[in-house]
């Protein structure tokens, strides 16, 4: 799995597989938090993007690829565009109106309270996540190749 | 002080690390310098009392520097043209902008205070927004609910923008490969 000869060295490594974590779980936390608290769904998923390129630029990019399936997060990022969409005509079905907030309210200041906002907010850090990661990986992928080649 | 006095600070700080940024030859120093600028934005958005919009733009200026330190530092992209200044043409610019400016001066005077008038829509959205939607975060309460379409588009906007990169990337792959093939 620790191919030393690619990404940075041991310490940077070490260091990452402890703080990775941390980093994940804050950009939860303000996705899952964003009708409550600032940050909300965009800023959640910029954060997780982050964390992924953090693991990325720490153990490079062919270790990255065994332990990431890259495959499936560009499923995964189509799937949350498309159950935005699906969201939205929900709400014509339920509620009369392109993506009208048609689920009850809930007591202000409570995690479950203001109806879609928390599952819209889910689908857009999802969505931010991994189209941004996988523009890095995508523009990263082609700047070695060429290294590679001359 | 009040909030102007300090935004004046931040934005010439901005303006100074532009310039920087244009000046300098070093490209990594040029880089950190245009860092400086986003970081001028975020703090004067906290100033602003709009941490939302700090916490996106402090990030996105982080994600920003990542991808510009790994594209440009190791390669020679830059090449390094001598500049041409043509003084009198550098001169006229100025006196017409210095002429904009001191002809302009009334009107500031004419300009509301700042933060006012606090617009019909915008009063709704702070005295019913919590009632109507349930979401404390007021930002989150008008992104989600009230302007929901708007960031339906903007989600497209990032879809389609994935896809063009793949889709041109993936094509160049397939270019490389046949030419090796061949």
């Amino acid at each position: 799995m620790n191919n030393p000869k690619q990404g940075m060295t041991l310490i940077v490594k070490t260091v990452t597989r402890v703080t990775v974590w941390l980093i994940v779980l804050y950009g939860i936390y303000l996705i899952l938090h964003g009708h409550l608290t600032p940050g909300g769904g965009f800023g959640g998923g910029v954060i997780l993007a982050l964390a992924f390129l953090n693991i990325m630029l720490a153990y490079g990019r062919e270790t990255t690829q065994k332990w990431l399936n890259i495959k499936f997060l560009e499923d995964i990022e189509a799937v949350s565009a498309t159950l935005f969409l699906f969201m939205g005509l929900l709400g014509i079905a339920l509620g009369g109106h392109f993506l009208i907030n048609f689920l009850p309210k809930g007591s202000p200041h409570s995690l479950l309270s203001a109806g879609n906002i928390p599952i819209l907010n889910v689908l857009i850090g999802v969505k931010v996540a991994m189209s941004l990661f996988l523009v890095v990986w995508v523009l990263a992928g082609l700047h070695e190749e060429e290294g590679g080649q001359s | 002080m009040p909030v102007e006095t300090w935004l004046t600070f931040i934005l010439g700080f901005m303006i100074l690390g532009s310039i920087i940024a244009l000046e300098i030859r070093d490209i990594l120093s040029s880089i950190v310098a245009i860092g400086v600028v986003g970081l001028g934005v975020s703090v004067a958005f906290l100033f602003l009392q709009a941490p939302d919009l700090a916490i996106v733009q402090f990030l996105f200026e982080i994600f920003a520097l990542i991808i510009l330190v790994r594209a440009f530092v190791k390669k020679d992209y830059h090449i390094e043209t001598p500049a041409r200044v043509n003084g009198f043409i550098v001169a006229i610019s100025l006196l017409v902008l210095i002429a904009v400016f001191v002809s302009s001066v009334s009107v500031f005077k004419l300009l509301p205070p700042f933060g006012q008038p606090l617009f019909e829509t915008s009063r709704h959205y702070v005295t019913h927004g919590t009632q109507e939607t349930g979401a404390v975060n007021l930002v989150t309460a008008i992104i989600l609910d009230y302007r929901a379409y708007d960031t339906l588009g903007e989600v497209t906007v990032l879809f389609t923008a994935i896809l063009g990169t793949i889709t041109i990337l993936r094509i160049r792959k397939g270019k490389d490969a046949g030419r090796k093939g061949t």
